[in-house]
């Protein structure tokens, strides 16, 4: 069987960062498997700028992004595979993978990185009423259609769900000369970056009506139009306040969902509030040599992020690969409270852990003047103020091996959010 | 005089800002810091943009190319800027980087290319 020291599974922004933070931590043998037929991933459609500013200190469009990852890959002469998906990954790190030219090939791999990425949450998972007429799409597949393919999917659009997709989608389709009438969202907050509100939204004068859903879809053989209506606090319609919005196109963007069908074959235990594989401080999974990085790990809200996030992956994938299995450490379990929905990574080696150790979290609701308060095993370690956190803004903090001196034991680490002092 | 609300994008805080224009003297309040101060003078007297969008291809392996002006733009140039994009067509390959549009619809910034696109 065929082996190769790395297997990197999804050639798009974590994919690539981790092939290169491999190749530079001193491994030769790598392979990226990728299903598109070009490198860059989700980054090819995202030809807006805002990408970059923490990696190359400038703003960059996704295109322009992913450019600077795939020359890396080009000097550093990483072989990939396109138009190749991978169908099976064992525990044992067997990869089966099919494309037109070989078929299906299995090979063993060192090491594995998932890197594979979301996908949108389709309309058959929100339940809206009303026939299946053509104009339905997710926000990314009608931002593929009009970025890759030159399509433009509709005239007059309602958007349902105000995550950056359907904000970013909003400007584009009104930049395409449709005219796009409002964006409803369930929730009473946008879980979209501000400044996609105000530059997407704003600029044009589109309507963002929050604790508002779509009832029904109208419309036969093409979209007619949609029922909006007002939602209470039990996030259900309130009867007598449907309005009707005529337009021939809806467009989705109500959340991403981490791509883990291949994780949960390897066996791979995944995490049931962000939806992908539970690790630890070296971004491994539950299954030894597999790590995971990027939106198939958890959602972010910045590709700078999964640039960061996915280095450290492939500087772990290669470690293994040189040094063999981690020896068994006792691990602390870090765990969210008071708002803090979850932790990535899920657990903490503190014996062999790195100098500093980049938590990331997201909360639960847009919260204003609060604290961050670590707990070890109970004990209060760390409070740190917060003026603001909203759940589409990835927060991360940072823990440092040194804190843990005292305290080599820990076996619960709890970060919550708390009331500022003086003010419970 | 003349008073603006908008929301700060300077950071996740959002602060809510006023901003009172009488004759040359541009006032921000609402800010709780002094980045929100300059955006907000900015957004009131000169707001720019970086406008993308995308080029159709002849002869490429991809019908479109991703574009961007080189610079940010007046932001009451945006729709002019869009339609001579739309009128644009160039022939592959395209190099990122490459100009395709020169001082497009007169704003002085170039209409740029943010991907490659290799002949068919």
């Amino acid at each position: 069987m065929e082996y190769h020291d790395i297997v990197i599974i999804g050639g798009g922004p974590a994919g690539l960062s981790a092939a290169v933070a491999a190749h530079d931590a001193g491994v030769r043998d790598i392979l990226i498997l990728e299903r598109d037929d070009h490198l860059g991933g989700i980054l090819n459609q995202c030809i807006h700028n805002g990408f970059g500013l923490h990696t190359f200190q400038e703003e960059l469009t996704g295109p322009e992004y992913a450019d600077r990852y795939i020359r890396q890959i080009a000097e550093r002469h990483i072989p990939y595979k396109l138009c190749t998906i991978v169908s099976d990954i064992s525990a044992e790190r067997e990869v089966l993978y099919i494309n037109s030219e070989e078929g299906a090939v299995r090979l063993k791999a060192g090491a594995v990185v998932l890197a594979m990425g979301c996908r949108e949450r389709p309309r058959g998972a929100l339940a809206l009423p009303g026939f299946r007429p053509a104009g339905v799409f997710t926000a990314g597949t009608a931002q593929r259609l009009v970025n890759i393919e030159g399509y433009m999917v509709g005239k007059e659009v309602v958007i349902l769900g105000s995550g950056d997709i359907g904000l970013i989608m909003a400007r584009r389709m009104t930049l395409e000369g449709a005219k796009v009438k409002v964006v409803a969202e369930l929730m009473p907050y946008s879980g979209g970056l501000k400044r996609n509100i105000v530059q997407c939204l704003e600029d044009y004068g589109i309507p963002l009506r929050l604790r508002h859903t779509v009832t029904k879809i109208h419309g036969k053989a093409r979209v007619e139009g949609v029922t909006i209506a007002e939602v209470g606090d039990d996030r259900k319609p309130i009867p007598g306040t449907e309005e009707f919005y005529s337009c021939d196109t809806l467009l989705l963007s109500c959340g991403l969902l981490p791509e883990n069908e291949l994780s949960k074959q390897a066996g791979v235990r995944l995490d049931s509030v962000t939806g992908g594989p539970s690790v630890d401080d070296r971004l491994e999974t539950s299954v030894p040599g597999v790590f995971a990085c990027g939106n198939v790990l958890h959602v972010h809200d910045l590709v700078d992020y999964v640039s960061e996030e996915a280095a450290r992956a492939g500087e772990q994938a290669a470690a293994y690969v040189q040094t063999g299995e981690r020896k068994q450490t006792a691990a602390a379990a870090l765990e969210g409270k008071g708002g803090v929905r979850y932790t990535v990574p899920q657990t903490l080696h503190i014996a062999d852990m790195a100098d500093r150790v980049t938590v990331r979290f997201r909360v639960a609701d847009v919260y204003r003047d609060k604290q961050l308060v670590v707990y070890y095993d109970g004990r209060e370690v760390r409070r740190i103020k917060k003026r603001i956190l909203a759940p589409g803004e990835m927060e991360e903090l940072v823990l440092m091996k040194s804190s843990f001196a005292d305290w080599p034991d820990v076996q619960t680490i709890t970060i919550a959010l708390e009331d500022q002092h003086g003010d419970a | 005089m003349e008073m603006h609300e908008l929301t700060c994008i300077q950071c996740p805080m959002g602060c809510p800002l006023t901003v009172s224009v009488d004759g040359d003297k541009v006032t921000v309040s609402g800010n709780t810091c002094p980045r929100g101060e300059v955006y907000g003078k900015k957004e009131i007297t000169a707001p720019t943009r970086t406008v993308t969008s995308t080029v159709a291809v002849e002869g490429g392996e991809l019908p479109r190319v991703s574009v961007k002006t080189a610079t940010d733009i007046p932001k009451d140039k945006i729709f002019a800027v869009m339609d001579a994009i739309r009128a644009a067509k160039v022939k592959a390959p395209v190099l990122i980087g490459d100009v395709l549009i020169k001082n497009a619809a007169g704003s002085g910034v170039d209409v740029i290319a943010t991907k490659t696109v290799e002949k068919a």
